[in-house]
Parts: structure tokens; C-alpha cells; sequence
């Protein structure tokens, strides 16, 4: 019965997870996409921890607790000092596709993701699983879509960053007993990694004045604005 | 049976009688979330008074349709309530006339009505209006297409009465994935299609920013009255259909006997409550969104139910 009941629960937290990815796609703000980051690491976390309970694993605690430590506070905080407030005060306005479109695309990749994951839970059976899996494979797809679609510097990072998250809700259910030395080490990584992204669009925001890399295609010259 | 048609009669009295009720504590609540003290919770009582005691004035041009209207505007949502569950949870005599898509479709009647009847007068502000309804209303189809689909797939059937006893009333499906997606594509729905914020503002007096209320401007006196009076009922059968069967199907009638019934009004009267709580916190804290990100936030609801559908159908 409770473990039923911790199911749904964590199946409720894939359903979320996945409307905070669409909601990636779709946010124009910048400040409204880091706080949709921090959502989709809030709802990695807690389907770490149901899980923990489901599976009796205690690794996966551990997991959870160092994904909120990196990525639900280091994270943003350390994007927020890398980076001047006007970045996230600003509004993408041109995406290279529009909204609707973009929004359709990625729920096409959904549906396209629980197809896909069709075949593989027929080995695996029911529960966690079921709903971890799909959930993970759509936002593995849908980050690589956000980071396409998306012009500004921030958003498109944390599309990539989001596919990182999908991996590990896919992760987390597949192998509950994944070896926590291996978790530890890529939420390092992935810190390291937002320090030099910042670092870098900082100092592309220095020379050219925006942080629409989307538009950077172009060769320049130096010191010509 | 005597006992049944008391039932339902008093079932259309609590549509009718506290759907004005619903619409002033709303704007109430939201003049003192914004440090002001607003109209009475009354007023939409006396405004439907005053506007009954008034001379009305028809244009010359107007056709049938015009006068046709607003009584139209006003039955179609006391229609809807015969079908749907306001204070039992047991089926009263009209339960299986129509399922959740005829309740939609009784109360796009009305709309389609109101659309006509804007464009009647030649009045330039109404064929403004009546256009960005349409949009609004076309944006939100599928929306309510996907979320009966999900409902019937789910509760195999789309009678509102069974949805609620098959689906939502037993408590370890509330937080079943699609069931909490579901409420809220249904909740942005509700927003879209009563006219509230995000989508349009319902205190604006500008024209030219005006998508529900323009379609009433060219109406007086008594038409008026029945216009407004079927929008508050509108909006409460909205909430209605919102708490009773898809979100919180407590505190109905279980007996059927009339104080059962009776002592069902005042806590369907709490949950509405409740829920315009929560209308007002949306309300006050998101702005008037722009006639083209409409699409967006309709978007928005239509991926959510998308999701609460897929969710429920490849769920093991």
C-alpha cells in the first residue's frame, strides 16, 4: 500500500519534471528558466529520495542530498555571481523557432520518448522503472531541443544542463545502486563545468555587449561593436 | 420521485441564487489583496436590480438574434448544471442527457450566441471582441478535447457524475501523475474560457483591451442583466465542474434526503471559496498577457494535458 502510494508520488514527479522541461522550452525570461533549473533539480532530488524509499537504497539518498547541494543551490548562486544581473533580467525575444512550435516539438519528443521506451520496459516490468525511463529519455531529448532552439547564452546552457538531469532521472531508476563514487564525481564535474561556461559568457558579454550566442555566427572583427 | 425533482430544483436555485455571490467575493477579495476595500460582496446583486428596473434601449438594426441572446446566455449554464454534480454525488434525473462534451458544447451555444449578437449591431467594438473570443475559444478546443480524451480513457466514460465516483473520489488516485497534470491544464482552461487574468482583464474598461466584455457593450437594461447574470453563472459552473469533478468531490450529498442536499450548500459554497482564494493569488500576481501570447499560455495548457494523457496511457 505505502509503497504504492510512494509510486504515484514518484510518478507525480516525473510528470512535473517533464512540465518543468517543457516550461524550459518555452520561458523567455532568463531569471524564469534558471528558477525552472532549479524546479527540475527539486524534482530530481525528490524522485531520489522516493526512490530511496521504494528501493531501500541508501546510496540514492546520498545522490539526492549532493544534487541539491550542487545544483538546486551552487549552481544557480555561482551562475548569478559569474554573470551580471542584467543577463537575467533580460527577455529572449527572437527564439530561432517560435514558442507554439518549439512547445509542439518538444511534445512530440515526449510522446516520441515513451514510444521508445516501450520495448525496453517490457524487460524490465513495471513500477519505478516505468516511470523514471521515459521521463528521462524526453528530457535527454527535450534539453538537446532547448538547447537548439534557444539564442541566449543561459538558457541554452541550461538546456544542456537539463539533458544532464534527464540522464540521471533515467539513472536513479534504471540502476538505484549506481556507484556513488561515479554520482559524486560528475556533480563536481558539472559544477567545474557552470564555473567556466560563466567565466566564458562573461567574457563574451565583455567584448560584444550581449549574450545572444545565437547571433554570434559571424566572424568579427576585433574591438568592432 | 417527488424528492428528486425537489432535488434538482434546488440544485438550479444554488446555481442561480450564489452565482452573483461568487463573482463579488472574487473582485472583493482582489480590491483588498491590492490595499483597497472594493465594492460590497452584494454588488453584483444590486447591479442586476438597478439594470432590471431600466428602460432598454435596442437598436433599430438589431435582428432577432440580438433579443434572442441573453436569454440564451442566461440558460445555457443553468442547463449545464442539470448535468453535472453542484450539491449531490449521486445522479439526479438529467445525469445521462449529456456527458462532459455536451455540457461544453450547451455552453459554447451560448458563446456562439454571444458572438453573433456582438457582430448583430454594427457596434465597431463588438466584432473586435467577438473575433479574439473565437481565437480564445478555438486555442482552448483542444485542450478540452485532450482532457475529456484523458478523463475517458481513465474513467471509461465522460458522465460527469461517474468520472467523479470511478476516478477522483478514490484518494490513491489523486496524485497519480495525470490526474494532478490534469488539473491544472483544466484550471488554466477555466481562466481562459471565464475571462480571468492571464488572459483577459474582467475590471478593464478600455475597449480596445476588451475580449469578453466588449460582446455586451451594446446591451441595456433588462438584456443586460440576464448577459451579466449568465456570466456569473457561467464562471460558477466553471468551478463547479473544477471542485465537484475533477479535484475535490467532498463534502456532496451522500443521502438522499433533503438535509443532506441542504447542509451540501453552504460546503460546495466553502470550496468555491477556497478555490477563488487561490483565483485571486493567480490573478493578483501575473499580468494581462499580450493578444499573441495567448497562444503561448493556451500552448502551455495544451502540453500539460498532452502530458497527464501520455502519462496515464503508457503507465504500466
Amino acid at each position: 500500500m505505502i509503497t504504492a502510494w510512494l509510486q504515484d508520488l514518484n510518478a507525480l514527479a516525473g510528470g512535473l519534471f517533464l512540465l518543468a522541461l517543457f516550461g524550459l522550452v518555452a520561458t523567455r525570461q532568463v531569471q524564469g528558466c534558471l528558477r525552472l533549473f532549479v524546479a527540475l533539480s527539486a524534482l530530481l532530488a525528490a524522485s531520489a529520495f522516493l526512490l530511496t524509499a521504494i528501493y531501500g537504497v541508501l546510496d540514492l539518498a546520498v545522490v539526492g542530498t549532493v544534487d541539491v547541494v550542487t545544483k538546486a543551490f551552487l549552481i544557480p548562486r555561482l551562475l548569478r555571481r559569474a554573470l551580471h544581473d542584467e543577463v537575467f533580467a533580460r527577455r529572449e525575444v527572437t527564439q530561432v523557432l517560435n514558442v507554439p512550435t518549439a512547445l509542439l516539438g518538444a511534445l512530440g519528443l515526449a510522446v516520441a520518448a515513451y514510444l521508445l521506451s516501450q520495448p525496453l520496459l517490457r524487460f524490465t516490468g513495471g513500477g519505478a522503472v516505468a516511470s523514471n525511463l521515459p521521463v528521462g529519455i524526453a528530457g535527454l531529448l527535450i534539453g538537446g531541443l532547448t538547447a537548439a532552439v534557444r539564442r541566449e547564452a543561459v538558457p541554452l546552457f541550461l538546456g544542456l544542463l537539463a539533458m544532464e538531469n534527464a540522464a540521471f532521472f533515467a539513472g536513479i531508476g534504471i540502476a538505484p545502486g549506481m556507484p556513488l563514487l561515479a554520482d559524486v564525481a560528475i556533480a563536481f564535474d558539472v559544477l567545474i563545468l557552470v564555473f567556466v561556461v560563466g567565466v566564458l559568457t562573461r567574457a563574451v558579454q565583455e567584448r560584444t555587449g550581449t549574450t545572444e550566442v545565437g547571433e554570434l555566427i559571424l566572424l568579427r572583427e576585433e574591438g568592432a561593436r | 420521485m417527488s424528492d428528486r425533482i425537489l432535488f434538482n430544483a434546488i440544485q438550479l436555485l444554488t446555481v442561480l441564487v450564489f452565482a452573483p455571490l461568487a463573482s463579488g467575493v472574487l473582485s472583493r477579495l482582489k480590491e483588498i489583496v491590492q490595499s483597497k476595500r472594493g465594492p460590497s460582496i452584494w454588488q453584483p446583486y444590486r447591479d442586476l436590480w438597478k439594470l432590471f428596473h431600466k428602460d432598454e434601449v435596442v437598436s433599430d438594426r438589431a435582428s432577432w438574434i440580438f433579443r434572442f441572446t441573453p436569454y440564451l446566455v442566461f440558460v445555457t449554464p443553468l442547463f449545464v448544471a442539470l448535468l453535472i454534480p453542484v450539491l449531490t454525488d449521486y445522479p439526479l434525473f438529467f445525469a445521462f442527457m449529456g456527458d462532459m462534451l455536451g455540457g461544453g458544447f450547451v455552453l459554447a451555444l451560448g458563446g456562439f450566441f454571444a458572438t453573433l449578437a456582438a457582430v448583430d449591431t454594427a457596434n465597431p467594438y463588438g466584432p473586435v471582441g467577438a473575433s479574439r473570443t473565437r481565437m480564445v475559444g478555438f486555442l482552448a478546443e483542444p485542450v478540452f478535447m485532450i482532457v475529456f480524451f484523458t478523463v475517458s480513457f481513465v474513467a471509461g466514460s465522460t458522465i460527469p457524475y461517474i468520472v467523479q465516483q470511478r476516478w477522483v473520489t478514490p484518494r490513491a488516485n489523486f496524485v497519480a501523475p495525470s490526474h494532478v497534470l490534469l488539473m491544472l491544464a483544466f484550471l488554466m482552461l477555466v481562466l481562459a474560457e471565464g475571462g480571468r487574468i492571464p488572459v483577459d482583464n474582467p475590471t478593464g474598461h478600455f475597449e480596445l483591451a476588451m475580449i469578453d466584455d466588449s460582446k455586451s457593450l451594446e446591451y441595456s437594461g433588462p438584456g443586460m442583466a440576464l448577459v451579466k447574470w449568465g456570466a456569473h453563472m457561467r464562471l460558477f459552473v466553471l468551478l463547479c465542474i473544477f471542485l465537484n469533478v475533477l479535484v475535490t468531490p467532498w463534502g456532496l450529498a451522500h443521502e438522499q434526503t433533503l438535509g443532506a442536499v441542504l447542509l451540501a450548500i453552504p460546503l460546495v459554497l466553502l470550496k468555491i471559496f477556497g478555490l477563488l482564494l487561490v483565483l485571486v493569488g493567480i490573478e493578483s500576481s501575473l499580468s494581462k498577457l499580450r493578444l499573441f501570447r495567448i497562444a503561448e499560455f493556451l500552448g502551455a495548457a495544451f502540453v500539460t494535458s498532452v502530458t497527464a494523457m501520455i502519462s496515464r496511457l503508457f503507465s504500466f
